[in-house]
């Protein structure tokens, strides 16, 4: 009798201990929502959405990232340490950074150059750039993430990139 | 300060035995670890405040305060008054500036001042004509009884006075954030803990009745039905000053609490948790207790204010230490450079060497002594020997860090994480709750400067957020533009479906119609 107690607890015990065992690991191993892995790699890129990666902004790199078609050293703006902090996340051993990034500028367009073509307007992925059809454009510098996206459209080569 | 180290009497638990510590009100709250310090107070306390004449040039930084700097709104070349306000506050969280004597504004340009991050700062310069001749009060100065709260938050805003125990907050922010909460206590802080700084000592030793008559206009503010006004048991004149003015004034509203010396029992939370027995959440302020707290400073300079129509533009500051000739309490106009304050106090000794504004625990070494003091100065401190920085060698993990820490943070953790630049953990230890007093470089026998290795890791927090908070902007910006230009596509693309459909309708001749109008038009174009 006092036995097939001992027999009982011993084997609900050892149940359990496995079933722990098994859930912490799979919470630690297994890939999570795919969405979510997605929207956590995008939280730690720079946002400048400046395209250098390869792919059209942040959001885009951040699938390839988590579905695994892209490296994880592959954008100048975040630096080594996003590179760092995206491994950590994913599980993957850290690289050193494929084009190395320099320090952190925003444009700014000569205005006395400026003819008002609104090609930078229309190429600024975050909408920094304001100015009328042949009125004179300017950067909101606040809202600049330094992309340089604006600068191969522009037709007169009016901006520059300068130290935030 | 390291050099207190060796002269260091023991540490001071107030829940354990208070054996040394002198008698005390008994219906104290616990405060956690701190530590009992050599006052050395006595060589500015033997003299009263002495008012130091308003000096050639003053210096006025426009930001003297937490928040926006003030936005200058007098000219280079213009003549101002004692008094006369010379930049206006700009935003949310700002403070005017007065200016502190009469003459003509020289300059608007970079000057030192003693700011922990950062070295320079715009300042207005003004070459004083003398004559110290202020601007007309007006003489409406009604008692402060008859205003609303609401006025009196105004007016009291207008006057520049933000927290002259070193918080710097403006006072006014702080009062219109605490009508928004449920209040019990006023609680007036005179209790200056750090060793050296008396300014408040003496101040409430000579103006009892202005720092109460403040207190009164801040209770009226608030409709506060209590106030506690909290002096350190060894500061007895003081308490007989503050007692003595309360029978004059006759309010009843007002009860004197006495705390034991004990380092740092006058930070902001610390005095609340010691005096109401609540502890401050971490991440919230006094006001989440049903307590504000304001030092007994900056009562006195909304009594000035409010009953006697001068805006903040002196304050007591204590400029002592071995390397100063007679030490003392002084009144100074805003924008006395520290020069001008030491020439006051007799000068420099031969053995002077290190220069510190504030006090030694919680104060910044500066390097010149051509920088104004500004609201925040407390204190100046002339030190006489550069303490020897001995190495600092591996913790050894005696856990005496976190017996001290009044927070009851694990100092000898966060000092690894903050190695280790590990953010997540650090967050995790609390390191946002820590008020860099300075107890864990004191007590660690390994000599490890700590509070400085904090210091620097909240800086890298704080940055790291900023570029966060960037970061989620830019992503906001640039997925609102994308669902705008999705949005002109889909319109566009409804147009030319509606525009064929038409077509098609119309049937065959429509459309041979509209190519022929469209090739002429192509060739008037091209012509």
């Amino acid at each position: 009798m006092g036995m097939a107690i001992l027999t009982a607890v011993a084997i609900i015990t050892a149940l359990a201990l496995a079933a722990g065992l098994v859930l912490s690991l799979a919470s630690r191993r297994l890939p999570g929502d795919p969405d979510l892995i997605i929207e956590e790699v995008n939280a730690l890129l720079p946002q400048t959405q400046c395209a250098q990666c390869g792919y059209p902004g942040c959001r885009p790199y951040a699938e390839a990232v988590a579905t695994g078609k892209a490296a994880i050293n592959l954008c100048p703006p975040g630096g080594e340490d996003t590179v760092n902090r995206l491994a950590a996340l994913l599980g993957r051993d850290s690289q050193e950074l494929a084009a190395p990034g320099g320090a952190p500028v925003v444009a700014m367009i000569d205005e006395s150059i400026c003819i008002g073509c609104t090609h930078c307007r229309t190429a600024c992925p975050v909408d920094a750039i304001t100015g009328g059809h042949q009125f004179i454009h300017t950067v909101i510098q606040s809202e600049c993430t330094g992309c340089e996206l604006c600068i191969a459209p522009c037709p007169v080569d009016c901006i520059s990139m300068v130290t935030a | 300060m390291r050099t207190l180290h060796r002269t260091l009497p023991g540490r001071l638990h107030l829940d354990g035995d208070s054996m040394s510590a002198p008698a005390a009100t008994n219906d104290l709250g616990d405060l956690h670890g701190g530590l009992q310090l050599p006052a050395n107070k006595t060589t500015s306390t033997s003299i009263g405040i002495q008012s130091i004449p308003a000096p050639h040039q003053l210096v006025m930084p426009i930001q003297q305060h937490v928040g926006e700097p003030a936005q200058p709104i007098v000219g280079v070349g213009e003549h101002v008054l004692k008094g006369q306000l010379v930049a206006d506050a700009d935003g949310i969280l700002s403070a005017p500036i007065h200016a502190s004597s009469s003459g003509t504004v020289v300059a608007i340009e970079p000057w030192p001042v003693s700011r922990r991050y950062g070295e320079n700062a715009p300042c207005i310069v003004i070459e004083c004509d003398g004559d110290d001749r202020p601007v007309k009060v007006s003489a409406d100065l009604l008692p402060f009884n008859s205003l609303k709260p609401d006025d009196l938050l105004k007016k009291i805003l207008q006057g520049g006075i933000v927290g002259l125990g070193g918080a710097v907050f403006p006072t006014g922010q702080k009062l219109m954030q605490a009508m928004t909460m449920p209040l019990e206590y006023l609680i007036l802080n005179g209790v200056e803990c750090e060793p050296y700084i008396s300014c408040d000592d003496l101040l409430m030793r000579e103006q009892a009745v202005k720092v109460l008559g403040g207190a009164q206009v801040l209770m009226h503010a608030l409709k506060l039905p209590t106030c506690y006004v909290v002096i350190e048991s060894d500061k007895p004149e003081a308490i007989a000053a503050i007692s003595e003015a309360m029978t004059v004034l006759n309010d009843h509203r007002f009860v004197l609490k006495q705390v034991p010396a004990i380092y740092p029992s006058g930070g902001e939370d610390q005095l609340v948790q010691l005096v109401t027995g609540l502890e401050v959440p971490s991440g919230q302020l006094p006001t989440d207790v049903g307590c504000v707290v304001h030092n007994v400073g900056t009562a006195a300079a909304v009594y000035r204010w409010i009953c006697e129509g001068e805006p903040l533009i002196s304050r007591v500051t204590t400029v002592t230490g071995p390397g100063v000739r007679s030490p003392k309490n002084v009144n100074v106009r805003l924008g006395t450079t520290i020069a001008d304050a030491v020439a006051f106090a007799g000068g420099y000794n031969d053995g002077a060497s290190q220069l510190i504004v504030g006090g030694p625990m919680c104060g910044k070494s500066v390097t010149t002594d051509h920088m104004p003091i500004v609201k925040a100065t407390n204190c100046i401190l002339v030190l006489t020997e550069i303490h020897s920085q001995t190495a600092s060698q591996a913790c050894i993990r005696c856990g005496e860090c976190a017996t001290v820490c009044p927070i009851q943070l694990l100092p000898q953790q966060l000092y690894w994480y903050a190695r280790a630049d590990n953010e997540s953990k650090l967050r995790w230890y609390g390191l946002t709750d820590c008020i860099e007093c300075g107890c864990c470089d004191l007590v660690c026998p390994s000599n490890i400067p700590l509070t400085e290795e904090f210091r620097k890791a909240k800086a890298r927090i704080q940055e790291l957020e900023d570029e966060k908070a960037r970061a989620e902007r830019a992503r906001l910006r640039f997925e609102s533009r994308n669902e705008r230009l999705k949005n002109v596509l889909s319109a566009r693309e409804k147009e030319l479906r509606v525009q064929k459909d038409t077509a098609l309708s119309k049937g065959l001749d429509a459309i041979v119609e509209i190519l022929k109008r469209k090739q002429a038009n192509d060739e008037k174009d091209v012509d």
